[in-house]
């Protein structure tokens, strides 16, 4: 459409729409952008509350490269994040396939199975907290009485990062699923007639049909997972609170103590913009990969 | 082609069906048990005493289900002072959320303000403890600290992105014709916002009002910074006092379950909705 055909769009249209955006822009302007300048102030200070601001330029960003726990918990980070981004995304599709099949009572097993995201975090970490107690949790004595000697869980300093990955991926698989549910309810019906006429079978549809066509949902659902397992604090703070010792200290948990335990508000700025950098850098190559994919 | 196969064809062909309907049926089986079990886990916790609650191996009918634990969680607790509370946070940063949301989704999507819809992502994708440290500053010198506002002005954090996302998508969803005869006809763009475009709307708002109130409710991080003594919310509260003041497992499941019960309750009255707005931007809060 052009500026004549409606007399309507191009500039002076668009122009009209700003008294609009005005009163949330104010508000988002108050306690998104301006939050986001001051934390980059204060990283290139050093200030404790109650004390004065004092400019000390890359100091705080230098402290980082060698702070061992800070290093730690990065990589701390990108371990619970890989795994808690690899389940999900492979059991999520799996189920969008499996809820997008017409069934008896579709619609109450699919509310079953999104239960758990929409549950308030802080309740289910506590309830599942009880459920890892390694004399009289429930867990332990279902994995004995299979034969299955049982696990220390969030008590042990090598599987509390698997534990609460466990609880990421029954947490937020059904994200993935309705996302990737979206992308199946838009897909055409002729390629799934013709290979079925040529004999194909349901694994290969779901190889070279399915998977190809909600390519770019499973895309979109991975960076979605990635920022939010990245983000995770809840469960993580709840459950193990970062032990045992600093064994599943991730970088948000760091960030929390940095700021709110030991007061050091310029360092936790600065532990923040490169929080955010991080953040960042890992969603663009995640679309970057969908760009070469559709390449291909 | 039906024709053509023979009876003990069209039997192996049942028979395979049976058995392929079997095995669907243990998939979905398989693909909700860990939901079903774990609530119906927390609701045991909340319905046992104490020593049955300790046993191994567990109890895991209770016999007889006992409402002590709900009982005791009023009783020892606050915890109608922190339900208001996280009622006035949630409604509050919900409805505000709205009214300053709705028009801005609809201008960012008549005006195709990419830059403004950036910012908006952009605020999804930031960790919500980055906002934490300038704003509880911020609260501190305003001295503001102590009462119920800081919690519902950082909340807003979560719920105007929610609604401004979901808003943009259904004002673009929306055809055009309508309002534009309305604006030949005479009318202003409010009007035409007003009387055209928002009642058009109202399901979009309904799964933007949804969400942004269950995020709201559900976030902890704010609170646990922020809320003091007597302004906790419920997550906060249920974290705090009850974890720590007793430890024992029938109250806390109770509680726990009374924290999440309202938003279970939603999700399994309004699914359809909850899952349009879900599946069209991957939206979530904190």
């Amino acid at each position: 459409m052009t500026v004549a055909s409606t007399g309507l769009r191009g500039r002076n249209y668009a122009r009209n729409y700003w008294p609009f955006l005005l009163p949330a822009g104010v508000v988002v302007l108050a306690v998104i952008i301006f939050p986001w300048l001051f934390t980059l102030y204060m990283s290139v200070h050093e200030f404790k509350v109650g004390g004065d601001f004092t400019f000390i330029g890359l100091d705080n960003y230098l402290r980082l490269t060698t702070d061992d726990r800070f290093l730690w918990s990065v990589v701390r980070t990108l371990y619970f994040t890989a795994l808690s981004v690899a389940f999900p995304v492979v059991l999520g599709v799996a189920a969008a396939v499996t809820f997008h099949k017409k069934f008896p009572m579709r619609g109450i097993a699919r509310t079953i199975f999104i239960l758990p995201m929409m549950a308030t975090p802080v309740a289910v970490a506590l309830v599942w907290t009880m459920t890892f107690h390694p004399q009289l949790g429930v867990l332990n004595y279902l994995l004995t009485s299979v034969g299955i000697p049982p696990s220390q869980w969030t008590y042990d300093s090598v599987s509390v990062i698997p534990t609460l990955v466990m609880v990421e991926t029954w947490q937020w698989t059904p994200l993935v699923m309705l996302i990737v549910l979206g992308g199946l309810a838009s897909l055409p019906i002729d390629p799934y007639e013709a290979a079925t006429l040529d004999g194909a079978s349901g694994w290969d549809m779901f190889r070279h049909i399915t998977v190809p066509l909600v390519w770019p949902h499973i895309i979109v659902a991975t960076v979605i997972r990635t920022i939010d397992a990245l983000k995770a604090f809840d469960l993580i703070f709840v459950i193990s609170g970062g032990g045992p010792g600093t064994s599943s200290e991730t970088m948000n948990l760091f960030l929390y103590l940095q700021a709110f335990s030991f007061y050091n508000m310029g360092y936790a700025a600065a532990v923040t913009v490169v929080f955010f950098i991080i953040i960042l850098l890992v969603s663009l190559l995640l679309f970057s990969a969908r760009q070469q994919k559709q390449w291909q | 082609m039906a024709i053509r196969v023979g009876t003990v064809r069209v039997g192996a062909i049942r028979k395979g069906k049976l058995l392929g309907n079997i095995g669907f049926g243990l998939a979905v089986a398989a693909l909700i048990s860990p939901a079903i079990l774990f609530f119906l886990w927390m609701l045991s916790l909340s319905l046992k005493n104490e020593v049955d609650n300790m046993a191994f191996p567990p109890v895991f009918i209770p016999n007889p289900p006992v409402l002590d634990n709900f009982i005791q969680v009023f009783e020892k607790n606050d915890f109608l002072t922190y339900t208001l509370n996280s009622i006035f946070v949630s409604f509050g940063a919900t409805g505000l959320a709205l009214l300053l949301g709705v028009p801005a989704g609809f201008g960012i999507a008549k005006a195709q303000a990419a830059k403004a819809a950036a910012v908006i992502m952009i605020a999804r994708v930031t960790p919500g403890l980055s906002y934490l440290i300038p704003l509880f500053l911020i609260f501190q010198w305003l001295e503001m600290t102590g009462t119920l506002w800081p919690l519902l002005i950082t909340h807003l954090v979560i719920t105007v992105p929610i609604v401004v996302w979901v808003m943009i998508g259904f004002f673009e969803g929306l055809p055009q014709e309508l309002e534009e005869a309305a604006l030949v006809d005479g009318a202003t763009i409010w009007q035409a916002f007003l009387y055209v475009a928002l009642p058009l709307a109202r399901p979009g708002i309904v799964v933007a009002m949804i969400l942004a109130f269950i995020f709201s409710w559900n976030n902890f991080i704010f609170g646990v910074v922020l809320a003091g003594r007597e302004t906790r919310t419920l997550p906060v509260a249920v974290y705090n006092v009850i974890s720590f003041e007793q430890i024992s497992w029938g109250p806390l499941a109770a509680a726990a379950l009374l924290v999440t019960a309202p938003v279970l309750l939603l999700t399994l009255l309004m699914q359809k909705e909850i899952v349009h707005g879900l599946t069209a931007g991957g939206v979530k809060g904190g």
